[in-house]
């Protein structure tokens, strides 16, 4: 029994093709004025990562001042700052772009058989808007910042704070189209792109689920700008609309942006499990376990969704009966994303499974993805949320589904793909120390976190008790160790970028047409549009394939 | 006449292989450049319905909620310049589809005086809007600048509202106009904001359309454009009946 399905050319006479998307032109310009989704993906993954480290040096600086119970490493104002800036640019600036706009972008045309998104200029457009809100939103950071929270809760942003709320909110609704724009994109690629005999049925589960995540995208993100709009004209003109005094009610800024911010969630979470469905089925040698049931249930997610924005509301005043009617389809939720859980499960059943890293990635997602999505059946449920809400619990809910879901496929899906955007392997054995050591590292910071938000510990200060020293200590020795985990990949791709052993075509001996390309990609993808023949995740179909290139050769 | 059908074939594979000039090179066809491209301003349409429908859902909740407000505030404004407006809109998009037909046919002076003139009608639109606004500002009904509620607790100090024989509001319900007026200027000035991107379009439109550029086959920019413009039509045919007649007989 083989341990690896690695299969790669022979390293003395292989090369990286000398023609491909990344070498076709040279100079900064054909780079920042390419139409090629593959460039614009990359771009996107160097300006993301540099949101994310920028992200992660201010989360570092919260674990540092939580490490004792006084507010003794920064005053208690710059604390609300820095946990504002980290939770805004965390989810503008990396949870929402993270994989849709990168493996995203880089593989739906791929795995479609397309050579180019629908709209090239449009994704171009999308990542110049990116960097536009990045830049303003650095910008309003370094003039001061902002300290709302993520979710500038009405009325402390438009009536009490004096801090860079404008900035800031305009910087997300430049962010916001460019989400809009790389949705809409993905939806027309996905209807009119396909190629022969590329049917719904047959498209990998990673594109069901970019497509579920596309709707949340173009249906509520316009909402999420209006709602920013009228903050800022209430800041700044002084409308009313959410001004109690005139007339207005606070709440309804809550409903406008949490009719957003729940489904945003979705927005993050579906494309990293469009990740797992390749990298489980990929390294179990099997067809994911109910594909239909898998597909389906990535666009229900994004369907009920929409309907549980409330819950975020329990103790915020929305009445008894809107609670009950919440809370229920808050559960409801649940029942797609179990049947996701059971059916990996399944295809791990009897598979022949091997453990590379993105395999690595995957099981930390599965089991923490789990955790995180059980919790959030605790604070669906008023009586418990009640409780619960507002408390180190929810911060740990969160992380649990965000960075133990989310950055983990994030990465599964890099390492995963990383031979075919590169031409080059990552080292093995590294990254798989990679990922046990995030996967230790995250355990240790966030699990005491629901330890501590169950004992009553409130989020957002920047001091405690002092009975919760032992727990946070723990906590942000925990993090240090995840600030490892993410350091190392950074360090490693960056060496296999030179050093890398070269990929081939089909490291892994995958199935999606993406693998039946050079690597790293001609600029068209394919040599000639491909036509699909067989479903996805055949490995008989892969196979006969490579009968046939033997005989071929022979 | 064993050889034509060798002959078709070959004349297929170079129809097959020929592509218009206006065909970017990752679509297979023609046709299926057409059907992304308009696919993808259905969408984008989508999104703007979702953005106005923000508004619209403060505005019904705000209605519910203060609705001798609301009727009063709506009193305020000018039933003939809305109608007018409307007439305006509606010639503008008949004229816009004038414009779509003419490019599809491929009359381009046709397509050029259509567009000249719904760009003609979309100026006068702004300019009837900026009338009104002035009377708001005139009578100090901007929101957030000098709001004044004289006509709602005095009405009969107001010409308008006396003609409406308006009952004088208590304080507090007088107060809330002021959300009428900014629901009123939001949704409005959201619209007239959407007219102005259009008109802007519309201006580079009529200089391309004289050299001739969508009367040569390629009709997407011209068509999808249009869904646009229809779009923003709708999107008044809304308000109009919201903001200025539900009101009227109460």
């Amino acid at each position: 029994m083989s341990t690896t399905i690695i299969s790669l050319p022979d390293q003395s006479t292989a090369r990286v093709p000398k023609v491909n998307y990344l070498t076709k032109e040279n100079g900064l310009l054909s780079w920042l004025l390419t139409g090629d989704h593959k460039r614009i993906a990359m771009l996107y993954l160097i300006s993301i990562s540099f949101f994310f480290f920028i992200g992660g040096a201010l989360a570092g600086l919260i674990r540092l001042e939580l490490l004792t119970p006084q507010s003794d490493l920064m005053a208690t104002d710059t604390y609300n700052k820095v946990f504002s800036m980290h939770g805004i640019i965390m989810i503008f600036f990396f949870l929402v772009p993270s994989v849709p706009a990168t493996l995203g972008n880089f593989f739906i045309p791929m795995m479609l058989g397309a050579k180019d998104l629908a709209l090239p200029k449009v994704n171009l457009l999308s990542w110049y808007l990116y960097v536009a809100a990045g830049i303003l939103a650095l910008y309003a950071m370094s003039t001061g910042g902002v300290d709302t929270g993520w979710t500038f809760t009405t009325p402390l942003s438009t009536h009490y704070v004096n801090t860079n709320v404008i900035t800031t909110g305009l910087a997300i609704f430049i962010a916001g189209f460019s989400s809009i724009f790389t949705g809409l994109n993905f939806i027309v690629t996905i209807h009119k792109m396909r190629a022969p005999g590329m049917t719904w049925f047959r498209m990998p589960l990673f594109v069901w689920a970019h497509y579920a995540a596309s709707i949340l995208m173009v249906l509520g993100t316009p909402v999420l700008a209006i709602a920013l709009v009228l903050v800022v004209l209430e800041r700044t003109v002084g409308i009313g609309v959410f001004d109690p005094a005139k007339g207005g009610d606070p709440l309804l800024f809550q409903h406008l942006f949490w009719f957003y911010s729940h489904p945003a969630v979705y927005i993050m979470i579906l494309p990293g499990m469009g990740v797992i469905n390749e990298v489980i089925s990929t390294f179990s040698r099997k067809r994911v376990f109910g594909y239909t049931a898998v597909a389906f249930s990535s666009v229900a997610i994004a369907v009920f969704g929409f309907f549980v924005w409330a819950h975020h509301m329990f103790i915020m005043g929305v009445s008894n009966y809107a609670v009950l009617v919440f809370s229920l389809l808050t559960m409801l939720v649940a029942v797609p994303s179990a049947i996701k859980i059971f059916n990996w499960a399944f295809t791990l059943y009897k598979g022949s499974i091997t453990f590379e890293t993105p395999m690595l990635y995957s099981f930390g997602f599965m089991g923490l993805f789990t955790i995180g999505g059980l919790t959030g059946v605790f604070l669906g449920t008023s009586g418990t949320d009640i409780h619960l809400t507002e408390t180190y619990f929810i911060v740990a809910h969160f992380h649990f589904v965000m960075v133990g879901g989310m950055l983990m496929a994030f990465l599964a899906g890099l390492h995963f793909w990383w031979p075919k955007m590169t031409g080059r392997m990552y080292p093995e054995k590294i990254s798989q120390l990679a990922a046990v050591v995030t996967f230790i590292g995250f355990n240790f910071t966030f699990f005491p976190q629901f330890v501590l938000g169950t004992l009553g510990m409130p989020r957002r200060y920047a001091s405690y008790p002092p009975e919760f020293q032992i727990l946070n200590v723990f906590s942000t020795a925990g993090a240090t160790i995840l600030g490892v985990g993410y350091l190392l990949p950074v360090l490693y791709l960056t060496w296999s970028l030179k050093y890398g052993e070269i990929a081939g075509n089909n490291p892994w001996q995958a199935t999606g047409l993406e693998w039946q390309t050079q690597s790293p990609p001609l600029t068209e993808n394919f040599i000639e549009t491909p036509i699909m023949d067989h479903e996805a995740y055949d490995y008989e179909w892969l196979e006969r394939q490579k009968e046939k290139e033997v005989a071929s050769v022979g | 006449m064993s050889d034509s059908p060798v002959i078709t074939q070959g004349a297929l594979e170079a129809a097959h292989h020929e592509h218009p000039p206006y065909q970017r090179h990752h679509f297979e066809t023609i046709g299926q450049q057409n059907d992304a491209t308009n696919f993808a301003m259905w969408l984008f349409l989508l999104t703007e319905i979702m953005f106005f429908g923000g508004l619209f859902t403060a505005y019904l909740i705000y209605r519910n909620w203060y609705y001798p407000a609301f009727v009063a505030a709506s009193h305020q404004l000018n039933i003939v310049w809305g109608s007018a407006n409307t007439a305006v809109l509606i010639s503008s998009s008949f004229t816009m589809a004038m414009g779509v037909w003419c490019a599809e046919t491929r009359r381009k002076s046709g397509l050029v005086l259509a567009l000249v003139l719904t760009f003609l009608l979309g100026l006068v639109f702004l300019g009837i809007k900026t009338i009104e606004y002035s009377e708001k500002i005139e009578k100090h009904h901007v929101p957030g600048f000098h709001y004044s509620i004289q006509s709602f607790v005095n009405p009969a100090s107001d010409p308008v509202a006396a003609a409406y024989g308006d009952k004088p509001l208590a304080l507090d319900m007088a107060g809330k106009t002021e959300l009428y007026f900014f629901l009123y200027f939001a949704m409005t000035g959201m619209h007239a904001l959407h007219m102005i991107i259009g008109i802007a379009i519309l201006g580079y439109m009529i200089f391309r359309a004289r050299a001739g550029a969508y009367t040569s086959g390629h009709v997407t920019f011209v068509e999808n454009f249009g869904l646009y413009w229809h779009f923003v039509d709708i999107v008044w045919i809304f308000l109009f009946p919201l903001l200025y007649l539900i009101s009227r007989h109460q």
